[in-house]
């Protein structure tokens, strides 16, 4: 048991995207505000068209700014947002200090996004606009959003033979 | 209200994407990304003894929280928000398409490339099926999406979020440019 934790630890550790840092225990319905803010979210994709298999045609045929625009403004958001926080020492709601997370280069980051791209501008969507293309009534995007949960199982299942 | 309506412009949806980031920090620690609800599924659905997939995901049940919360929000945007006129794209963009049959500019996805019939085609397989599976092994493979590598992970100056960012970009470039339009011609 004790080896399996660990293993489990050093897995999650490569995957910076799914650690969690709070170390508070909620009851379930605390995850309502991440509901919330899901449904602004989702509404500003559609309004934007971030999710518009179109747009994101235009984008990499560099017909369009748009998407360019959205990315870079988000992005300088981001970054101020970021510094303020680290700057004043802004707290969570919570009152938990908020951490950050360093990331290991390692290999996959260029595999596996230069095959994510690919399947971008083919489906004209990341993992977020997927849930929100499907909640526009495109019911067959439900199949996508199927098989993209397959190749990431798939890419589970493959982990240790792909070079990292 | 006309402004609801009418398609927000990017220098609006942008800083409200790029809030995203501050607002999961304040509301509970939580670094921004969305491909990880895709492994939490697996990990709750069919972890299959794969030591990825054994993990505590319920710890990260705030992840389907938000991402239920942007499928709503499309149900929300499309039903009280809807813009009642057809996608404007560039004339360039819309004479290449429709030489692919693409001509339907009614909905955000191509519904004549998109759609329960097409799904069985080579076309459709191909773009759907085959395009999803992409996505979905890409972002884990990358360890991230648009999402965590490109807003989060740039917004706190990661240098591999930035080698990931391009490595989209440059995936994008090759398949739109140059392997899409075969698939399109099918």
């Amino acid at each position: 048991m004790q080896q399996n934790t660990h293993t489990d630890f050093e897995v999650r550790s490569l995957d910076a995207m799914c650690v969690n840092e709070s170390r508070l225990q909620h009851k379930w319905y605390y995850n309502i505000k991440y509901l919330v803010l899901g449904v602004l979210f989702g509404i500003v994709f559609i309004k934007s068209e971030v999710v518009s298999w179109f747009r994101i045609q235009e984008m990499f045929r560099m017909q369009s700014f748009h998407m360019y625009g959205i990315i870079g403004s988000a992005v300088v958001v981001g970054m101020i947002s970021v510094w303020l926080i680290k700057k004043f020492n802004i707290k969570t709601i919570h009152g938990e200090e908020i951490v950050f997370h360093p990331k290991k280069f390692n290999k996959g980051q260029i595999y596996g996004g230069l095959i994510f791209g690919l399947g971008w501008a083919i489906t004209g969507a990341c993992p977020g606009p997927i849930f929100a293309q499907i909640g526009t009534g495109a019911t067959v995007i439900g199949i996508t959003l199927l098989s993209a949960i397959a190749g990431t199982w798939v890419y589970g299942f493959l982990r240790d033979k792909l070079p990292h | 209200m006309d402004f609801l309506l009418q398609p927000w412009p990017w220098y609006v949806a942008g800083p409200l994407i790029g809030l995203t980031v501050p607002a999961l920090l304040i509301m509970g620690n939580k670094s921004f990304g969305i491909s990880s609800s895709l492994r939490h599924i697996c990990a709750s659905c069919m972890p299959a003894n794969i030591p990825f997939f054994k993990y505590e995901w319920k710890k990260e049940i705030w992840n389907l929280f938000f991402v239920f919360g942007i499928f709503l929000g499309g149900v929300i945007a499309i039903n009280l928000l809807a813009n009642p006129n057809p996608i404007e794209v560039n004339p360039k963009l819309a004479a290449e398409l429709a030489t692919y049959g693409i001509t339907n500019y009614n909905s955000l996805i191509p519904e004549d490339l998109m759609n329960w019939q097409s799904l069985f085609s080579l076309r459709g397989l191909m773009v759907m099926i085959g395009g999803g599976f992409l996505v979905g092994f890409g972002t884990r493979y990358a360890g991230g999406c648009t999402s965590g590598h490109a807003i989060m992970g740039l917004s706190n100056l990661q240098l591999p979020s930035l080698i990931a960012t391009m490595s989209f970009m440059i995936g994008g470039f090759i398949m739109a440019n140059l392997i899409l339009p075969f698939i399109l011609s099918l």
